[in-house]
């Protein structure tokens, strides 16, 4: 079954068009990335799937329900999504438990305490920061939480928005190991963005270049194990990225 | 190699927190000539906190303190705070991290990159003016004359970075400080602003400390790597010898980042017990 599918999806603010035509369908249980450079759209499309930017045309689909231009209960039970900064997506004055606990209140599901207890294992952070404040926390425990969080109603589809580039490299090493285990233990579809082509080789199966609003190639991750692009812009991208030195002439 | 541009000898930062002063960054030593050097690390390693001491722009209640903290025979420390308002910028200056908190909102580009040239030297307004396009110029800026005339909101990233940069260039000072100054930036725009940076500071002679926590970026971009732990340097090294790095935080920070030809299942992650004792 396909986790998300997207038909010829256009996405706009206001009067200026920032997606256009986009096409793509992920297969449950893969993980998909999306990469381009800033203001390639390549986030929006991501809102637009969580409903962060409902002027959009075209069809969304997630676990074969089609997505309203609404607010959808039974939509976010299926789908989370876990934001770029985490020191921007926590309340400042909510404790751990308490964003924790809020998605399972609004839902009305029990059994709070032993959710909540549960998920901090889960994400590896001790008992001890339930009560903290995203303050006291260092970033990447504030990152855990805000993956902790779009956990908590069981979704099967995540949708990650550079979820590391706020943090550090040994930071960056935690955090995409503890993606990589919770997509093996819970069975978890990834819809990543990110502009780091060596993480979409760690974490992805595939890929999606976006350039100015649209996709410009789908690639299997291996093809940045050899740079095989048949796009120039893709080429480029994965040139100045470092890519593989040894072809780094192609660009 | 000529004298040193810049000695920095036994460099101490402290900060007062409720269980008494910690030392941020603890005595550190280099020497700087006309080259490029890197400093990397993790956050909270005080790299971005060596950067500012250079330019003596640690504020209370944070203290510093070196035994010698010499630039081009001037001794920072015995300056007083119009002494090195005389030096910022015009000698040293440096490239902040993101360009969307470093630029001021209400004021056109032109102006701000002028009043940078105009604080240091006295110049006619038609060469201010000229002086200001050619250094948008040579930071390849397209169509400077109606850059100039733009606020930072209608500028993208890499553009206001660009900007940040001929800022700091245009008074022309002989030790350049960047701290992270691609972090905020795309891969693509990263290398173009770095390449950037290399050439102009090739060209003028300049010494360069580039603060990062990428430890390939560095690699890349610099003659020599200081490797910083807990404010200390951990290791040192010739920027061509970092894939050879003995100390194991090292050693830890290059395994942990993702490779392009990834085949590991699983990153290693730092085990900060192994090197606690240094």
């Amino acid at each position: 079954m396909t986790a998300i599918s997207l038909k010829n999806l256009d996405i706009s603010y206001g009067p200026t068009k920032v997606v256009q035509g986009v096409n793509f369908d992920v297969a449950e249980g893969e993980s998909f990335a999306l990469v381009g450079e800033s203001g390639s759209g390549k986030s929006t499309v991501l809102k637009a799937i969580a409903g962060l930017a409902p002027e959009w045309t075209g069809e969304i689909s997630v676990l074969g329900e089609a997505r309203s231009h609404t607010v959808d209960r039974g939509f976010a039970t299926r789908c989370q999504m876990v934001f770029q900064d985490p020191y921007g997506s926590l309340h400042p004055r909510k404790s751990v438990d308490t964003v924790l606990s809020e998605p399972l209140m609004i839902h009305g599901l029990g059994n709070r305490n032993q959710r909540v207890i549960d998920m901090l294992a889960a994400v590896g952070l001790d008992q001890r920061f339930r009560f903290r404040f995203p303050h006291q926390l260092s970033g990447g425990q504030r990152q855990r939480v805000a993956i902790a969080r779009a956990l908590m109603l069981e979704p099967k589809v995540m949708l990650l928005d550079e979820p590391t580039s706020a943090l550090d490299v040994s930071v960056q090493a935690e955090i995409l190991n503890l993606l990589k285990r919770l997509r093996r233990e819970q069975g978890l579809t990834y819809l990543m963005v990110t502009h780091n082509l060596p993480v979409v080789s760690f974490m992805c199966d595939r890929m999606a270049v976006m350039n100015k609003g649209r996709i410009v190639e789908i690639a299997p991750a291996s093809a940045l194990y050899d740079g095989n692009f048949s796009d120039p812009y893709s080429q480029s991208l994965y040139a100045a990225s470092g890519g593989n030195p040894d072809r780094k002439d192609i660009a | 190699m000529s004298a040193p541009l810049l000695e920095v000898e036994n460099l101490r930062v402290s900060f007062p927190t409720p269980a008494g002063r910690v030392d941020v960054v603890k005595g550190l030593s280099f020497t700087l000539g006309r080259e490029r050097l890197g400093i990397v690390g993790e956050s909270g390693s005080g790299k971005s906190m060596t950067g500012r001491a250079i330019l003596r722009l640690i504020r209370s209640p944070g203290r510093q303190s070196a035994d010698r903290l010499v630039f081009d025979g001037i001794d920072l420390q015995a300056q007083s705070e119009r002494g090195m308002r005389k030096l910022r910028g015009a000698r040293i200056s440096m490239i902040m991290q993101d360009p969307k908190f470093s630029l001021n909102p209400v004021m056109t580009v032109g102006d701000q990159i002028a009043e940078a040239l105009k604080t240091h030297e006295s110049l006619a307004r038609k060469d201010v003016g000229a002086r200001v396009l050619e250094m948008l110029h040579s930071v390849r800026i397209n169509d400077p004359e109606r850059v100039i005339g733009l606020y930072p909101h209608e500028v993208s990233g890499g553009m206001g970075q660009r900007i940040m940069i001929a800022m700091m260039l245009i008074p022309q000072p002989d030790l350049l400080i960047a701290d992270e100054p691609t972090s905020a930036l795309d891969v693509s725009v990263q290398a173009q602003v770095l390449d950037l940076i290399d050439e102009l500071v090739r060209e003028k002679g300049m010494g360069l400390i580039l603060i990062s926590h990428d430890l390939n970026l560095v690699a890349r971009y610099c003659d020599r790597i200081l490797v910083m732990h807990a404010g200390q340097v951990v290791e040192s090294c010739a920027a061509a010898d970092l894939y050879q790095a003995t100390h194991p935080y090292t050693r830890g920070l290059l395994a942990a980042v993702p490779k392009m030809e990834e085949t590991r299942d699983e990153l290693p992650v730092l085990d900060r017990s192994e090197w606690s004792g240094t």
